[in-house]
């Protein structure tokens, strides 16, 4: 188990540092990009924990969409993609006391819950059969409820960006 | 693996994305940091759903990426829409309701 360990460590180090600079880096096209490399990297982790399905949307879906959205966002609301100075609010510094408030007590939460519990080595890849098995059986009324919310995401955007 | 070493990184990158919507001014890196804090969700769904050895989690991993989804979208358009108004998309010169 030491490959899946090393490919865990390289992962996590591309998702922290892309992360970091999506939320400080002072270009929005340049986050854009970075916060591709984080939604990769899940991808990947994705894989790690034996959930193709949720790693082959996580790329269609983030990578192929969302991303696409961002940018598209980015080029309408503004003339200039170079640096910019004002991204970030007058109080930002208030954010990394929060922040790191934050992932003390999360760390410590997590440590001393579940310490060095280890994860079934023999795990079977759940398949796509089994996850479609659970959205139409189980959970359907879930189901049901997403595709109003996307219907009611979908006429919402189509009004509010309507012009008249 | 650790089920630890999953969980770790989902909260280091929700802290990532915390930090992120209080410190940005721009409204679409506020929704790019909104995504940073639904993909740690979804990274600790799916590493507890591999301890549990059930496929619960995956199917909630689909609906938070698929309610992601529609809230990017609403989301953009409510950022055009604001441009169209006011010409900027800063966050913090929209306080019309603040008392």
């Amino acid at each position: 188990m030491v490959a899946e360990n090393i490919f865990f460590s390289i992962f996590a180090v591309i998702m922290i540092v892309g992360a970091i600079r999506v939320v400080t880096s002072s270009n929005v096209v340049h986050a854009a990009l970075w916060l591709v490399t984080v939604l990769a990297g899940a991808a990947g982790q994705y894989i790690l924990l034996s959930a193709e399905f949720v790693a082959i949307t996580q790329v269609l879906v983030y990578i192929g969409a969302v991303m696409v959205l961002f940018l598209f966002g980015t080029m309408l609301t503004r003339a200039k993609l170079g640096q910019e100075s004002d991204l970030n609010n007058k109080s930002w510094m208030l954010g990394i006391p929060v922040a790191l408030l934050l992932l003390g007590t999360m760390t410590y939460a997590l440590i001393d819950s579940f310490g060095d519990e280890k994860l079934p080595n023999n795990s079977d890849v759940v398949t796509t059969q089994v996850i479609s098995d659970q959205i139409f059986g189980p959970y359907l009324i879930p189901f049901w409820a997403l595709s109003f919310v996307l219907l009611a995401a979908t006429i919402g955007a189509i009004v509010l960006a309507r012009k008249d | 693996m650790l089920l630890n070493q999953f969980l770790l990184l989902g909260a280091a990158l929700f802290c990532i994305g915390v930090y992120g919507v209080i410190a940005r001014k721009n409204a679409v890196m506020v929704l790019m940091s909104i995504e940073l804090i639904l993909n740690s969700v979804n990274l600790n769904l799916l590493a507890f759903a591999m301890r549990n050895g059930t496929a619960d989690g995956h199917t909630f991993a689909l609906y938070v990426i698929a309610v992601a989804a529609a809230e990017v979208g609403v989301g953009l358009a409510l950022v055009l829409l604001i441009y169209r108004n006011r010409r900027n998309i800063a966050l913090e010169d929209l306080s019309e309701m603040k008392g």
